[in-house]
């Protein structure tokens, strides 16, 4: 009808984004709090390497509590727990994925 | 906290503004969507200020439009404005008067590019010679019609009849201000207050009383941008910016908004429906809108003009809520006195009017 339509903003509202999931998340996994974002996880990712499933980018979203970006990602994740060895700082990245994609999927607002 | 070199700074963002005896140069799109708000800024300028102010009907468009747009040359544009600085000599006026933001940035352009490449300067003056057999002097005074209100703002004060205040509370009315982009941004030191602190718009509005609102998005661009709005598929960028600054403003309750650019007045008024239609989203109490006033208008309105006669009713947005605030009393039938019977548009779907 218009020709054209309203275009959805990037800027990350951290006032509107629940971050209270993230802080769940973090508490059953709290090994990400040491991750240094080298992106050795993403390299080594069988996923990646045939999708452009990316788990660097999956941390960051859910640091910044954009859950619905992040809904779209985790389906890819084949849990093969490649990223986890090679995890030069040990974050348990395989769990993460388990927990972050239970957490979602209990909340009734985040079915996957 | 250093103060020493404080006043030094503003200085620069402070600009000489002439007093009287302006040449004045039109827009193109504000006589068509905002048609009162030059005459009544003749008419301030004329019978409340005693002002002399030449509006000259050879005067055309500058092609700011088509030059944004790529579609002609700058040497094309340059000579068109040339025309324009020839009109302005051979009537004997130094200063000139732009109502356009626009247009005020190109003129800009053009003396600060004629000031760095002189022989740029000589080449339009040639071209003007062959064209017309004109030729010109530069400006002494190059001033936005909405510098010259802002350099009258207080005796425009005196002689109000109204104030930016909400009658029933006494409270003063809560502002947004935008300045047009291509008034301070393209060079800084030309606006008072440069883009950084906007002053121009808020001076008078502090002066009028009332209270300027500084929300988040108030330096973003209103989205209007020539090359967004003439390729429909580009529309859409447009709208988001103006999406992106209402829902930064909207937190704040803003009773109106204020523009002194051609573009960002018709945009902020209009998009306000196409939001509303797309996606149900309005900004003002009870499903209204923001209105949305140029300078001209809330001048026209504090001096104690007729609504209808500032041309309020060519509004998308209803000004009804604002002019209840104010207490301004206003006839209902006036409204659209001059509207053929029958040719009144379909009322929006969301958006109330």
């Amino acid at each position: 009808m218009w020709g054209y339509k309203i275009i959805t903003t990037n800027q990350i509202d951290y006032d509107k984004n629940n971050r209270a999931i993230r802080n769940k998340i973090l508490a059953l996994e709290p090994s990400l709090r040491i991750c240094i974002a080298c992106g050795a996880c993403t390299a080594t990712c069988t996923a990646g390497n045939l999708t452009p499933f990316n788990i660097r980018r999956m941390n960051v979203l859910l640091q910044r509590g954009e859950y619905d970006d992040l809904k779209s990602e985790l389906g890819k994740c084949m849990l093969c727990g490649k990223c986890t060895l090679v995890c030069p700082r040990g974050v348990n990245l395989r769990n993460l994925i388990l927990k972050t994609r239970e957490t979602l999927l209990n909340d009734e607002c985040h079915v996957l | 906290m250093e103060t020493k070199n404080s006043t030094r700074l503003w200085k620069s963002y402070q600009k000489e503004i002439a007093d009287d005896h302006y040449y004045y140069a039109r827009s193109c799109i504000r006589q068509n969507f905002f048609p009162a708000s030059e005459k009544v800024f003749l008419k301030i300028l004329q019978e409340e200020l005693q002002k002399d102010i030449y509006d000259d009907p050879h005067h055309t468009t500058c092609t700011g439009i088509a030059y944004h747009s790529d579609i002609i040359p700058q040497e094309t544009t340059a000579t068109v404005i040339a025309r324009h600085f020839a009109l302005m000599t051979e009537l004997g006026y130094e200063n000139l008067a732009i109502s356009c933001v626009t247009s005020f940035g190109l003129y800009t352009e053009l003396l600060e590019t004629w000031k760095h490449f002189p022989e740029e300067e000589a080449k339009i003056r040639e071209l003007l010679w062959k064209a017309t057999r004109r030729e010109f002097s530069i400006p002494k005074n190059l001033a936005h019609s909405s510098d010259i209100i802002f350099h009258n703002r207080e005796e425009i004060n005196n002689k109000s009849k109204r104030r930016l205040v909400n009658a029933k509370t006494g409270q003063p009315l809560k502002v947004v201000d935008h300045i047009g982009c291509h008034y301070a941004k393209l060079f800084p030191e030309k606006g008072i207050g440069g883009a950084e602190f906007p002053y121009v718009l808020t001076g008078m509005v502090e002066s009028w009383g009332g209270q300027v609102i500084d929300y988040p998005e108030r330096r973003h661009c209103c989205g209007f941008g020539f090359r967004q709005y003439l390729v429909m598929a580009n529309r859409g960028y447009s709208v988001s910016n103006s999406k992106k600054k209402f829902d930064s403003m909207a937190p704040y309750e803003p009773d109106f908004i204020v523009s002194n650019c051609p573009g960002c007045s018709m945009f902020m008024d209009k998009w306000q429906y196409t939001i509303a239609e797309m996606e149900g989203t309005t900004y003002g109490k009870g499903g209204y809108g923001i209105p949305v006033l140029t300078y001209e208008e809330m001048a026209g309105l504090v001096l104690g003009y007729d609504p209808w006669d500032l041309g309020l009713q060519m509004h998308q947005v209803s000004v009804e809520p604002l002019l209840d605030k104010m207490g301004i009393d206003y006839s209902k039938p006036n409204k659209y006195k001059t509207q053929q019977p029958n040719s009144f548009p379909k009322k929006p779907l969301k958006l109330m009017v």
